[in-house]
Order: C-alpha cells, then sequence, then structure tokens
C-alpha cells in the first residue's frame, strides 16, 4: 500500500500496462518451462501406444524436438515477435486458427456468465445486507454457501440428470450444434447455470459483507443524520463502496471462470479453449500450450487493471495497489 | 501395438471427472489367413445385424460419438491412432484386407492374394473398384500408399507393419495386379494387408490433399470440422454394396457421460466405448440398446523377464498362481469381461484353447517363491489412469499378491506418456492391447528385434519357431507351431494374462445392423455401411 493520495492516472497505467507485460511473458516461459518438466514429450504422445524407440526418434526429428529447449523458446519467442504463434505440432495446423475456432464458444459462455453474475450476485448481497440476521440474510447466506460447496462437474451432472433427461426440458449436451452456440440458446442454459453456480456465491457474499461495512460507517451514519432517504445511502453511498472488493473479485472471478469452462466444456461437448488447451496438454503440444499461455495472460491482465481502474472510480479513498 | 482408447478421468479417462482425454490408441492388425492360398472375392463379408431387424431401410442420418483427438484431428487415415479416426478413416477409405471377428485376414479392395512356394513373393489381384473422384484404383495407387507409409523420414503408424515388404522391388505387373516382393517368407503376409492404418489413397495424394479427402470407402467426403464434427454422404457406387444411410456424421465427445447423455437425450444414435456401469444401469431399460464386443481388449500384467525377480521362471510361473482372475474382472471392469489364462487372442485363430484354465493356488505359490528365493519379496507395480480398470487391476492384484507374502507397491505414472514409459523401465506393469492377430502380437512384442517388447523376451528359439510359422505354408503344420509358442508362453512368458475386456457400444432403438460380435478394430466394427435406422 501507498500512504498518501493516489498517484496520477496515466503513471499509474503506464506502470501497471509495464508489470502486465511482464507478467504475460513470465506466464510464457513458466508454462513452457513446466510442459518440458511434464513426463514425455509430442513425439512420445503422438506415438501413444507404439512407443518403438525408432519411430519416437523420428517423430522427435521431424518436429525439431531434438534441439534444445532454451532454442525452441528463442525461436518460439521470435515467431511470437512477428505476430507467428506457431503451428501446431500434433497438426501442423497454424496455433492462431486453434485459438481462432476455440474462442468463440468460450467467450460466449464467459460473458454471459458475467452478464448474469453482476446484476444476480450483487442483488444477492444487498438483499441480504439490507437487514443483516433477517430471514432473507440467513436463506441468502446459507444457500450460496451450500451451492458454492458443490463441485461444478457433480452439479452439472445433476442439472443434465434432472432437466435434460428426466423432464426433457432442455438439451443434454451441445452435441450436433456445432460452434453456433448463439442459434440454440436453450443448448446454454444448463452449462451457464452450472458456471455461474460458485461465483455468483462468491460474488454476493462480498457485497453483502462491504455493504454491511458500509452500512456501519461513520460518513453513511452522517449522510443518515442529514436526512437522505434510506434508499438514496443505500444505493449512492453504501453501495459504491462496498462493489470496489467486488468488481475486483469479479475480475479474478474471470480467471477462475476458465477452470469452470474446461468442466462446462467436456460435460457439454462445447469445443471451446478449455477442451483445446486440455488436449495441448495431453498432447504436449507446446506451441498450442504457449499460444493459451499468451492469450489467457493478456485477458486475464486487461480484466485486472480494468477492475482496478472501476474500483479506483468507486472507492478513491480505498488505496487500490498498483 | 495396440491399447485401447482411453476415456476420461480426472482427465479424458474413464469417466468420472472431467479432463483429459483418454487417447485411445488401438492397434490393429489384420488377420491371419487361412491357407496361404488363394482366396476369391466375396468370402467374408457379414453384415451381422444385433437383431432380426428386418429389411434394411434406406435413408437418414445416423451420428455417432466418439472420444477423439480434440482440435489436432486429421483426416490423413495413415495418421490415425484413436478409435475416432480408425473409424473415419474405414467410412472413407478402403484396406487391401480386413480382419474378421477371429482376426483372420478377409479380403477387401484385394479380390486374391497368391504367395510363391517359398512365401516371399504374393501376388495381390485387386478388385473393380474406384475412388470418389471417378478413378479406378490401381496397383500404382497401392504401392504409393505403402511407399509413403513407409517413408523412413516419417513415422506413420503402419509403417512396422509393413517393415517386411521389400517396397523397392515390388511393382505393378499390371493395372489391377500387384507383385509383394518380401525380405523374408511371410505366410501371414495377409495381415500384412490388413494391418491397423494401411489405407489406399489415390496416387499423389499429399498431406495437404487430406483437408477434402477423396477414398474409395462407403462415404464420401462433406465437411470436417476437427474435434467437433466430420460429415460423410452416402458413396453410391461403393463396390461393396452402397451404405444404407444418406449421411453419416462423427461427433467427438471425449468425455463418457456426455457421449451417454447425447445417446439418452436423442442427440446422437451410436455412443462408442460405454463404462460397464453405464451399460448396466441401461441394460434391458427399453431407452438405448447396449451391444458388448466380446474379446476387444486383453487385460494384463507385463513382467520384465530380463530382470530380478522375473528372470526367474519360478517367480513368474508364482505371479501366474497368484492372481484371482474372476476377482479382477468382476473389480477392474465391473464384471464387463472373461477371465483369461495367461495367453493373448482368446477366441482368434490359432488360439490354444486346449491349455487348462488357471486358477488361484497360494499355496502352490508360497512354495515356488520359496524355492526362488523370493520369500519377503518386495515389488514395484507400475500402473496409470491411462486405460479403464488399470488402477483398479492393480489395487486388487496388490491385495491377491499380500496373501501369498509378496509385497506389492503400486506406482501410478502419467498417462500421456505411459506406454512409452513402461517399455523399458520397471519391472511389473499394466499392459492391455487392442485386437489383432495372434501371429501381430508376438511380432510386434516378443521377438528379440521387436519394437515394443514390454516384457523383454528375447529367446534365439522362440525367434527360429516363429520363422517356422512363417515360412510353412500348409495351415495344419502353422497351426501346431504356434500351439508350441503358446504351449511356452503359458509355463513361463511375461505376460499374466487375466481377461478380456468388452468393449461396450451404446445405440438407439432405432438402429439396426451393428455387427454383435466384432471385436474393436475388426472389419465389423464400427461399420456403418451396414447400419441403418428403421
Amino acid at each position: 500500500m501507498r500512504g498518501g493520495g493516489t498517484p496520477p492516472l496515466r503513471a499509474w497505467l503506464t506502470r501497471r500496462l509495464l508489470l502486465g507485460a511482464a507478467q504475460t511473458a513470465a506466464v510464457a516461459l513458466l508454462v513452457f518451462a513446466l510442459t518440458e518438466a511434464l513426463p514425455g514429450d509430442a513425439a512420445v504422445a503422438l506415438a501413444g501406444d507404439q512407443p518403438d524407440p525408432a519411430r519416437i526418434a523420428a517423430i522427435r526429428t521431424e518436429l525439431g524436438l531434438d534441439r534444445p529447449a532454451p532454442e525452441r523458446f528463442a525461436d518460439w519467442v521470435l515467431g511470437l515477435l512477428h505476430g507467428d504463434l506457431g503451428t501446431s505440432l500434433a497438426s501442423g495446423r497454424p496455433v492462431a486458427g486453434y485459438l481462432a475456432d476455440g474462442f468463440g464458444p468460450t467467450l460466449l459462455l464467459a460473458a454471459i456468465t458475467v452478464v448474469l453474475l453482476v446484476p444476480v450476485g450483487v442483488g444477492l448481497g444487498v438483499l441480504a445486507a439490507r437487514r443483516a440476521g433477517s430471514l432473507a440474510d440467513r436463506l441468502v447466506s446459507s444457500a450460496t454457501l451450500a451451492v458454492y460447496a458443490v463441485p461444478e462437474f457433480a452439479l452439472g451432472v445433476l442439472l443434465v440428470t434432472l432437466f435434460a433427461l428426466r423432464l426433457g426440458w432442455l438439451p443434454p449436451t451441445a452435441v450436433g450444434f456445432g460452434g453456433d452456440l448463439l442459434a440454440h440458446p436453450a443448448v446454454l442454459v444448463l452449462p451457464v447455470l452450472v458456471l455461474l453456480s460458485r461465483p455468483v456465491c462468491s460474488i454476493s457474499r462480498l457485497v453483502r459483507a462491504g455493504m454491511i461495512d458500509a452500512l456501519r460507517s461513520p460518513y453513511v451514519r452522517q449522510a443518515t443524520r442529514y436526512g437522505l432517504s434510506t434508499a438514496r445511502v443505500r444505493y449512492l453511498h453504501a453501495l459504491p463502496n462496498a462493489l470496489a472488493p467486488a468488481a475486483q473479485q469479479l475480475a479474478r472471478t474471470v480467471d477462475w471462470l476458465l477452470c469452470g469452462v474446461i468442466v462446462v466444456e467436456a460435460l457439454f461437448v462445447i469445443p471451446g479453449l478449455g477442451t483445446v488447451l486440455m488436449n495441448a496438454v495431453a498432447e504436449r503440444d507446446v506451441p498450442v500450450v504457449q499460444g493459451l499461455a499468451v492469450v489467457f495472460g493478456v485477458i486475464a491482465v486487461v480484466l485486472n487493471l480494468g477492475a482496478d481502474l472501476v474500483a479506483r472510480r468507486l472507492a478513491p479513498r480505498a488505496e487500490v495497489v498498483a | 501395438m495396440s491399447e485401447l482408447p482411453p476415456s476420461l478421468k480426472t482427465s479424458r479417462e474413464t469417466g468420472d471427472l472431467p479432463g483429459l482425454r483418454r487417447r485411445g490408441f488401438l492397434a490393429a492388425t489384420a488377420g491371419v489367413t487361412a491357407t496361404a492360398g488363394l482366396f476369391l472375392a466375396g468370402c467374408g463379408t457379414s453384415p451381422g445385424p444385433s437383431d432380426s431387424g428386418g429389411r434394411p431401410r434406406r435413408g437418414g442420418r445416423l451420428r455417432a460419438a466418439f472420444a477423439g483427438g480434440g482440435a489436432s484431428e486429421t483426416l490423413d487415415p495413415h495418421l490415425g491412432n484413436l478409435f475416432a479416426d480408425a473409424a473415419r478413416a474405414k467410412a472413407l477409405y478402403d484396406k487391401l484386407a480386413d480382419c474378421g471377428t477371429d482376426m483372420a485376414a478377409r479380403p477387401r479392395l484385394a479380390a486374391k492374394w497368391e504367395p510363391n512356394d517359398t512365401l516371399d513373393r504374393w501376388r495381390v489381384t485387386l478388385r473393380k473398384a474406384a475412388f470418389h473422384d471417378g478413378r479406378p484404383v490401381t496397383a500404382e495407387d497401392v504401392l504409393y500408399s505403402f511407399r509413403r507409409i513407409a517413408d523412413p523420414k516419417k513415422a506413420y503408424r503402419a509403417k512396422a507393419s509393413l517393415e517386411p515388404i521389400d517396397l523397392a522391388a515390388s511393382r505393378a505387373v499390371s493395372p489391377d495386379t500387384v507383385e509383394f516382393r518380401l525380405k523374408r517368407p511371410t505366410a501371414e503376409f495377409p495381415n500384412v494387408l490388413a494391418a491397423f492404418g494401411a489405407y489406399i489413397v489415390p496416387d499423389g495424394t499429399t498431406t495437404a490433399d487430406f483437408a477434402k479427402p477423396v477414398g474409395s470407402g462407403p462415404f464420401r467426403f462433406v465437411s470436417f470440422a476437427p474435434g467437433r464434427s466430420c460429415v460423410l454422404r452416402r458413396n453410391d457406387a461403393y463396390w461393396d454394396g452402397a451404405p444404407h444411410l444418406d449421411e453419416l456424421e462423427f461427433v467427438v465427445a471425449n468425455e463418457e457421460s456426455a457421449r451417454v447423455n447425447a445417446l439418452l437425450g436423442g442427440q446422437v444414435e451410436y455412443a462408442h466405448e460405454l463404462n460397464p456401469t453405464t451399460a448396466r444401469a441401461h441394460e434391458g431399460k427399453g431407452r438405448i440398446e447396449i451391444v458388448r464386443l466380446r474379446n476387444s481388449a486383453m487385460q494384463s500384467f507385463a513382467m520384465k523377464t530380463d530382470r530380478a525377480p522375473f528372470d526367474d521362471q519360478r517367480v513368474r510361473e508364482a505371479f501366474f498362481l497368484i492372481a484371482d482372475r474372476k476377482e479382477l474382472v468382476d473389480g477392474a471392469l465391473s464384471g464387463a469381461g472373461e477371465i483369461g489364462n495367461d495367453l493373448f487372442g482368446k477366441g482368434y485363430e490359432y488360439y490354444a484353447g486346449d491349455l487348462p484354465q488357471r486358477h488361484q493356488d497360494l499355496d502352490r505359490a508360497r512354495h515356488l517363491l520359496k524355492q526362488a528365493g523370493a520369500e519377503d519379496l518386495r515389488i514395484t507395480l507400475d500402473t496409470s489412469p491411462v486405460a479403464a480398470g488399470f488402477t483398479e487391476a492393480a489395487g486388487i492384484f496388490r491385495d491377491q499378491a499380500a496373501k501369498a507374502g509378496v509385497t506389492v507397491r503400486v506406482r501410478s505414472g502419467s498417462k500421456d506418456s505411459y506406454w512409452s514409459d513402461i517399455l523399458d523401465s520397471g519391472t511389473l506393469c499394466c499392459y492391455r492391447s487392442g485386437a489383432m492377430p495372434i501371429e501381430s502380437h508376438i511380432s510386434q512384442r516378443l521377438l528379440s528385434d521387436s519394437t515394443t517388447n514390454a516384457t523383454k523376451w528375447h529367446h534365439k528359439d522362440f525367434d527360429a519357431l516363429y520363422q517356422q510359422a512363417q515360412s510353412t505354408k500348409d495351415k495344419k503344420e502353422r497351426a501346431a507351431v504356434y500351439g508350441r509358442m503358446q504351449r511356452r508362453l503359458y509355463a513361463e512368458g511375461g505376460f499374466l494374462v487375466w481377461g478380456f475386456a468388452d468393449w461396450i457400444v451404446g445405440t438407439s432403438r432405432r438402429v439396426r445392423g451393428v455387427a454383435p460380435d466384432a471385436p474393436a478394430n475388426t472389419l465389423d466394427w464400427a461399420r456403418f455401411d451396414k447400419v441403418w435406422l428403421a
């Protein structure tokens, strides 16, 4: 934390962007090192259950995997600087194509989730905080805690069994709808419900706690003494302060949406980035893993930056660490 | 080699948690033929309807869900490793031969094959068939395809299977006749023609051409989105009779529960590779049909016979006697399979079915271990979630071994590199294999120069027996040699074969014509040209 007021916006932004670029580079390097550290490589994965050493050596040579790791990483970085993400080891197709194909479905899922997450999470939080300890508060708090405790996969299986297979209201998977999910909104209902389940709980609990703190704060009591209406105090003075931590949590939620997305994509057969990542790791397809690391790194940096900007606006007194 | 595909387990393994896709590798090779003699076309394709479905009805689209390779899938039939690849390749392309349910080779694009007296030259006559673009299938296409697979700079899967052929000396005698010159006598040469991945592509096909593949198979290419879907359309001019279906769509669903749900929800009509528990839950309930393909996967423990403690034959025999096979099949395969007798290929051609079934005998096992000076034996058993039932089998065997005074430590390894990891290191590991002819199993895994010899079975006299079999023209005599080899393996081999797993397929109630008895990788498995919708 820094003492004193907030630094000028432009200097702060520049510093944050530089830091973000460094973080992304570090992520790329770390992911590369971790993938290298996994047992086996793309040649072993491609050889599968036919691990004839001569065959593996031939694949290795063909893919250029027999070169030292630093050299391969340097090559990849040079390509990246020219905007070239390289080609997949497993298929020889450009990595950019993998990302483009997988990006649509994942972005759609994440966007719908976030759009619903904010009103639902904030609404529940405010509802609970209006009167701490009331019946509504206890219901919301216990329900959010209960749902938070259920792993996404189990929740997904449960929802599919009930709404798709028992009641027949919704399709059980996205099989056969290709990448065009928007044209079939029914397909999206269950995946989005699963994705929403945990972040809604964490956001609403944060908003509730922040709101209760804010309502007890001296400035809100002061505002009430000035004779402002309860609603006005609640929504214009207390809520913004409560939203600051929630906005930052929302940005973190997005990193963690990725985990949820992997589960949901597997369960509902949605061919997005989560699926691409799982396959690429299993195939030791380093260029694809690296491309995803960069994409996820950039997204995480941008989102956190955005969230901190929002938090600065909402609660300038609460210092936002750069 | 073979392995069967994976499922999801925390990954794409056996289906409880999401995650990684279990790559299914299968392998297959082709069948052994009967007389190394003359085969006339037309012997052999038996569409085995799964029920008396009545007269086939033409029309409709069948959607089939497989665990697949994700965004890195390709339609190059020479690259395929997974069941999904094999099923797609079979729909688009043909091989010269393919395996029957007993793994004997059946003619496909080859109408007949004839060896010379020394079994090192084979003349293969092609049937009249055409590629989807109308060009006839010729001897040049066959030679081009085989040379592409054998390219020394590449690592196509069937390369090892084609190794007996001297491709430089082989030639096209006429447009419909190929003369293959071999490096040595090979009585089971038709197995080579039926090898997993030995598909025939048009002369001059390059990797780029597989974006819009042209084959001679029962279905023509329509569209392909890697990791999502592949749509094919009936080839009315197919030499083996046009398919009944108008269209066939392969969809990829790596998670077993997703395949089942899609089937139950009417989103697909065929779901490949289901868990035994799923099958039990739905069998006879009327919503979907369950087809169990018997003898699809050998399940075993592989002992490395070149190092302690398994370099002592008595220890290997003790381990054969420690296994309670029924308990392993019930526990690790949820009962979906049958017990094994320490030999590969139950029910296949040349299988030594006359050997007595082994049973658990802990007293004799203890006695043998004591004789071998291995009373307080401690050993590590390598396993991995790479295949359904592996981790369970390891745990069950650990408990069985404890009753004979053997301490087994189970070590679980990475599933992505498992087959490569266990090839040379460790002493005891879980092992499985898809269907292939017994001859291929021996040549790939049990000879001194085998490329994937996981039991380190190196015996010059055993190699000589194999060569003798391959040089024997008379089938009865050849069967006798295979019998000798198998008796040797039964007595002191390195594979403790405890079971044969069913491969479970689910279909909607409208689907007819799914062969009920074709092990995975055989001709009639995933044979969608013989399937119709009632």
